[in-house]
């Protein structure tokens, strides 16, 4: 039987293995190994190992000394065997499988007879060859199969324009030595959609809404935002449930306008906000209600409940919406102190900064409704509040005191009551007292 | 620049993002106490607390439904799907909600929302832990598709996903977390999703690819450097949307065009970016579009020789690449 010298490789121990070191020989040579017994024992980062002789024979010469190290399929030693010649067992293999599923997977370019693809003109080989005026058929092939390759049209397109003219038509095109990136079609449109592209944005069509077909008239639909439909909602509850009961009184507010336009530039310098009629008012209606706390309660169908802690809720208005945060415990506060919560809470709508608690709680409402104009105005009561009370725009008008005539500085003020709970006489009082109030501040009204 | 490991380019992408905004938080199996089952969210929540990195039952329709609300709401989720194998009881979220609640409310709703899962195999995980399911949900409008596979692209498209207003699938490789490291810059930067990159300049033949084929395509480059062949090599980075434009330029470099990627052929993305080049460039093309991808088998084996003979590696696309280089 034949003798071969066959060589045993370095095997790949591990995914991520790239190279290892012998360790110690398990044979010398001249010793029998049998098949699969060890020879050696090797290191790696990861492992020890032993290795297996894949050849039954006898081990003729060590390759890779005691201590080495070597990249994975390196041989390692030599072995003398009488088995048939395997082609590079073990370690080829991989190898072996690697090309053979290349082979498997993309373009099958099998042995063609040499010059089969000799006239297989690519799109890019024929229109770079008529933009140069090559023939092909006049230009070596270094493609597979003898095939004409587009770099080969472009080195000899630049071989001709040196002056080193390879047998081919004179070129009238003289096209300068191409970079092989340069762009060879001029004109480049949009790239072409063939539908929608997940990377465009589509174009927003825009839509006529037809109005109603009655002549010289239209109209226009504005959506319900979720403020509006909360207002809507609310009103509708209160109007709904609420008998709402209606009075108004006129007050004399002379004095209170004396009073504030005098002090009005100090206080603003000292206190950083405008004092307002409001604080005043809210001064009034709430030493009011100390006299008449019926006022400040909440119809519960078996009982009447009153609410000990007096929380004005104040009416904020902007052009599309109204929202009434609250003042909690306005009986504690002076009138200054009034004066930078109404600020405040004012400033907090306008930014939109109000939050839930800051709209929560309210016992009582006032709406400076004179603020844009009013002089009359039938408020509807913030459910589930027992009353509303609007403070009108303040007006100069005759009137008569003493059976004289003077000019004095008026406001009415408006109130509207649940008719379950109140009735006109303690609305009148409470009214009444207001006013008393009202007229009461004068130069000696101490702010703080 | 620092160095870092793909997977800890992810986590800083994370990290940061979370810092800067406290609407980011991480939803999923196992991010939260144990930090990942790849450690892809280590210390997250030791920084940030319970309720922004949280452990979720096993049930990827509700991560997904439930991220999908949140972000509806306003809050920027980045739901985690543990192996992207296992998202599929999600495809209904994922298809017919977030992709579709833009549009279907006319701009009323949005939906920011990011799913992160692991693709790919060679981790001897077998049928449910190697999926490469980047064509299932490609081709559906209102879904962005990422799979980035250098850990500075890893890092600036995560921030870009999560700071995009639309859903963004972000399809990150497994075998890549510690396989593939490389310079990350500093500081806050993003990669714009649907634009590509080109990794290495070459005439003979473009090579495009996404993912972990990469890897084996730069090797295989740099040994047939050596031949006398250059390769062109694009990184889509971007799967949906394709940058048609960088795809167009790199084919029309070389008129010799190889599309690898480890997902099965039939259906594949390579599928599409073939037929945008034959669409568009058709005259430009010296030879007929090749794509190396998985084989068409319904799983990657679990058996080592069945997988190994299964996945790409450096061999099988050096094969490739050389045999359409000398076309």
């Amino acid at each position: 039987m034949k003798v071969t010298v066959q060589e045993i490789v370095m095997p790949k121990l591990a995914e991520s293995v790239v190279s290892a070191t012998i360790e110690r020989w398990l044979k010398q040579p001249g010793e029998q190994i049998g098949m699969y017994e060890p020879v050696c024992e090797i290191i790696t980062d990861k492992v020890g190992a032993e290795i297996p002789s894949t050849i039954a024979g006898r081990l003729v010469k060590i390759l890779v000394g005691t201590g080495e190290t070597v990249e994975v399929g390196t041989p390692i030693c030599l072995i003398e065997t009488e088995a048939e010649a395997e082609s590079t067992a073990a370690a080829a293999a991989p190898a072996e499988e690697a090309r053979s599923a290349a082979a498997a997977s993309p373009g099958q370019q099998q042995a063609r007879p040499a010059g089969a693809m000799r006239g297989r003109y690519s799109p890019a080989v024929l229109q770079l060859s008529a933009e140069h005026g090559i023939d092909p058929a006049d230009v070596q092939g270094t493609g597979t199969g003898g095939r004409v390759t587009r770099k080969d049209i472009l080195a000899h397109a630049e071989a001709s324009s040196k002056g080193q003219a390879p047998a081919s038509a004179p070129t009238s095109a003289s096209a300068p030595a191409l970079e092989p990136g340069d762009r060879i079609v001029e004109s480049r449109g949009p790239v072409r959609s063939s539908g929608l592209h997940l990377g465009e944005t589509p174009r927003i069509p825009s839509v006529e809404i037809e109005g109603h077909a009655i002549p010289g008239r239209g109209e226009y639909f504005i959506d319900v935002t979720p403020i509006r439909n909360t207002i809507a909602t609310r009103m509708r509850q209160s109007v709904t449930e609420i008998p709402h009961g209606w009075m108004m009184i006129e007050v004399d507010v002379t004095n209170l306008v004396v009073l504030r336009s005098k002090i009005k530039d100090d206080f603003r310098k000292r206190e950083g906000t405008n004092l307002t009629y409001l604080a005043f008012f809210i001064k009034a209606v709430v030493n009011a209600i100390k006299d008449f706390p019926i006022i400040n309660s909440v119809w519960a169908v078996d009982k009447i409940i009153v609410k000990r802690d007096i929380n004005i809720s104040m009416s904020v208005g902007t052009e599309d919406s109204v929202i009434t945060p609250v003042i909690k415990n306005a009986d504690q506060k002076n009138i200054a102190g009034l004066a930078h919560e109404i600020d405040t809470l004012a400033r907090k709508t306008r930014e939109g900064k109000l939050r839930v608690d800051d709209v929560q709680g309210g016992t009582f409402t006032i709406n400076n409704t004179g603020s844009f104009g009013a002089i009359l105005t039938q408020p509807i009561i913030n459910y589930p509040q027992a009353a509303i009370i609007t403070f009108e725009s303040i007006v100069k008008r005759p009137v008569v005191i003493n059976d004289m005539l003077a000019v004095r500085s008026m406001a009415n003020i408006c109130l509207s009551l649940d008719h379950r709970i109140l009735d006109g006489v303690i609305c009148g009082r409470f009214l009444q007292r207001v006013k008393e109030n009202l007229e009461s501040f004068s130069s000696e009204t101490h702010l703080y | 620049m620092p160095v870092l490991d793909y997977i800890e380019a992810i986590r800083l992408a994370m990290k940061e993002e979370m810092e800067r905004d406290p609407d980011v938080f991480v939803l999923g199996e196992d991010v939260g106490v144990k930090g990942g089952v790849f450690t892809t969210t280590k210390g997250l929540q030791q920084q940030f607390g319970e309720t922004r990195v949280m452990d979720t039952p096993l049930s990827e329709s509700a991560i997904a439904g439930v991220a999908i609300g949140a972000a509806m709401y306003g809050m920027k989720p980045i739901a985690e799907m543990q192996y992207s194998d296992f998202m599929f009881p999600a495809t209904n979220q994922i298809i017919s909600e977030a992709a579709k609640i833009r549009y279907r409310s006319n701009n009323d709703w949005s939906c920011p929302l990011v799913i992160r899962a692991p693709i790919g195999g060679g981790i001897f995980g077998g049928l449910y832990h190697s999926q490469c399911p980047e064509s299932v949900f490609f081709g559906t409008p209102g879904l962005k598709i990422v799979a980035p596979y250098t850990p500075a692209d890893a890092k600036g498209l995560l921030t870009a996903a999560i700071r995009d207003p639309d859903p963004v699938l972000f399809f990150e490789n497994k075998k890549c977390y510690t396989l593939v490291n490389g310079s990350v810059p500093e500081g806050d930067y993003t990669v714009p999703i649907g634009k590509s990159n080109v990794l290495r300049e070459g005439d003979d033949i473009t090579v495009i690819s996404y993912s972990l084929p990469l890897h084996f395509a730069l090797q295989a480059a740099e040994e047939l450097a050596a031949e006398g062949i250059s390769a062109h090599i694009l990184d889509l980075r971007s799967l949906q949307p394709l940058d048609k434009e960088g795809i167009l330029e790199a084919a029309r470099r070389t008129g010799k065009v190889l599309i690898i990627h480890e997902d099965n052929k039939t259906g594949g993305i390579g599928a599409e970016v073939s037929a945008i080049i034959a669409e568009e460039m058709l005259y430009e093309l010296d030879a007929p579009i090749r794509r190396l991808c998985g084989p068409d088998v319904p799983a990657m084996p679990i058996n080592p020789p069945g997988e190994k003979f299964f996945m790409l590696n450096k061999d099988k696309v050096l094969e490739a690449m050389r045999e359409l280089a000398l076309y």
